[in-house]
């Protein structure tokens, strides 16, 4: 069974594929590039779709997807918890 | 089982013009907005005749006023197109989008209704189009050769499953489909901001590197000069924040794992041009999914690969768009738009491989005349691309 599923190693986000996620919950992720399993602990609760985060990372950091650069911290993120619009935002624009 | 491509045919219809089509339709195409009524009267009048209404049309010009005209010739002269009724405010303009869609040698007719009415205009026409259904009723579909099919591609309403699912699934097919001499597009230049140097990698040569990056540079710099905020909400759009993606880098990197692992860049094109070979094109276009689409049906592509994370239900009058999603939420709550349900593959029960399979199947289905989705809901968006306000 996934829950999250991670496009490569190097990665510091994941995104959750199962509905009803609680914070607490076990969760199981595949690392895609790479075909591996790890397990994280989510720390919020996460919609299906949304991001949880599998590196901690600190206002300044910049977010990593695919191997790439995504955008830029602007709030604290503690691993596993919710990484989305109200702690990243886009470098361009 | 695997797919065999090499030895993959449709039945499409081939035109005067040698080019295959798909679909078999009649148009009534208005040049302007006026002319939506008497076009729209035809199309009830005669079954089979459908009207292609769309709000614009008037005191255009310049660069604006061409891509509207090739945007309507493109779209008359697309290969799923048989015949078309051409219906005008006055006859100058009115020809002169018959004179662009008689160039494929098809049957056209251009109605002007000044000195006419609107009543005397849809009589006329009316039995022109009744001329017309009756004769592409009769045409008959024939095998033609996989590298006869166009086939584009554009996503919509696009979520974080659209780039580890529906677009590598579409990238995989394009991957397949380029190995065969197909013609390919995929565009959305604000859509690739973060990820353009992954694309400037993937041209083929240093010229057409430099234009790529010309046409992504430009639509950068319209960016910033009408912009109010970091454009959050429009790219990304709401929608795709709802669906879990933060940021356009997120999206942009999403997006192009529509074109695969393999396929070179081989041209640039402009906004609704017709490509001249084969091979995979980038168009240069705007993001909305109904503008992108429309384009790529004056462009001559004669099916569309649209994935899909939370559920995008376009559609087009003449260009089928074979949705794929794999959000299996989405895959739940509106299965009615979804052709390809490739939710499989973030469970680890389908490959990527077999996921870009089900997609060629379902893209011969359709090119074969199974209807999509979409087609089966009526949904016909046909938006045109406008540059800058009317005279």
């Amino acid at each position: 069974m996934i829950d999250f599923v991670v496009h490569d190693e190097g990665d510091s986000v994941g995104v959750v594929v199962v509905e009803g996620v609680r914070a607490g919950a076990e969760l199981t992720g595949w690392i895609m590039d790479q075909d591996r399993e790890i397990a994280f602990r989510a720390a919020s609760d996460i919609p299906i779709g949304h991001k949880l985060a599998i590196k901690p990372m600190r206002t300044g950091d910049t977010v990593i997807k695919y191997g790439v650069d995504i955008g830029r911290v602007v709030a604290d993120i503690a691993l596993g918890e919710h990484a989305h619009v109200h702690n990243i935002k886009t470098k361009r624009w | 089982m695997a797919m065999d491509l090499a030895s993959a045919t449709f039945r499409g219809y081939r035109r005067e013009n040698g080019r295959a089509g798909v679909r078999n339709h009649v148009i009534v195409l208005p040049v302007d907005d006026l002319s939506n009524a008497a076009c729209e009267a035809v199309a009830n009048n005669i079954k089979g005749a459908m009207a292609i209404p769309h709000p614009y049309g008037r005191l255009q010009f310049g660069a604006d006023l061409d891509l509207h005209f090739r945007t309507l010739i493109g779209t008359g002269a697309n290969p799923n197109v048989a015949a078309v009724v051409v219906i005008g405010i006055e006859d100058g303009w009115t020809q002169r989008v018959v004179e662009g869609i008689a160039e494929t040698g098809k049957p056209v007719t251009g109605y002007g209704i000044e000195l006419h009415g609107d009543h005397e205009t849809i009589l006329r026409a009316s039995k022109t189009a009744r001329e017309y259904v009756q004769w592409a009723s009769e045409l008959v579909r024939e095998e033609a050769p996989l590298a006869d099919l166009w086939v584009s591609t554009k996503c919509g309403e696009s979520d974080t499953t659209s780039g580890c699912g529906a677009n590598p699934t579409v990238g995989d097919a394009f991957d397949k489909l380029y190995r065969h001499g197909t013609t390919l597009v995929f565009g959305e230049t604000t859509e690739i901001t973060g990820g353009e140097h992954l694309v400037a990698e993937r041209c083929r040569t240093p010229e057409i590197r430099e234009r790529f990056m010309y046409m992504f540079d430009r639509y950068q710099e319209l960016v910033e000069r009408h912009k109010t905020s970091d454009l959050s909400e429009s790219q990304p759009t709401k929608g795709n924040i709802a669906g879990g993606l933060t940021t356009i880098e997120e999206k942009a990197l999403g997006n192009i794992q529509k074109i695969g692992r393999e396929c070179m860049i081989d041209g640039v094109l402009d906004k609704a041009e017709t490509p001249d070979g084969p091979g995979l094109w980038f168009m240069d276009s705007s993001s909305a999914a109904a503008e992108m689409v429309t384009l790529c049906a004056a462009a001559g592509f004669v099916v569309h690969f649209f994935p899909t994370g939370q559920g995008n239900i376009i559609g087009n009058p003449i260009l089928p768009n074979v949705k794929i999603c794999a959000n299996p939420r989405t895959v739940r709550t509106m299965s009615e738009h979804v052709d390809v349900d490739v939710s499989g593959l973030l469970r680890k029960e389908m490959t990527p491989d077999e996921a870009g399979d089900a997609l060629l199947d379902m893209m011969l289905r359709t090119a074969n005349g199974r209807l999509t989705a979409a087609e089966a809901l009526g949904h016909r968006e046909f938006v045109l691309t406008r540059l800058y306000e009317s005279a």
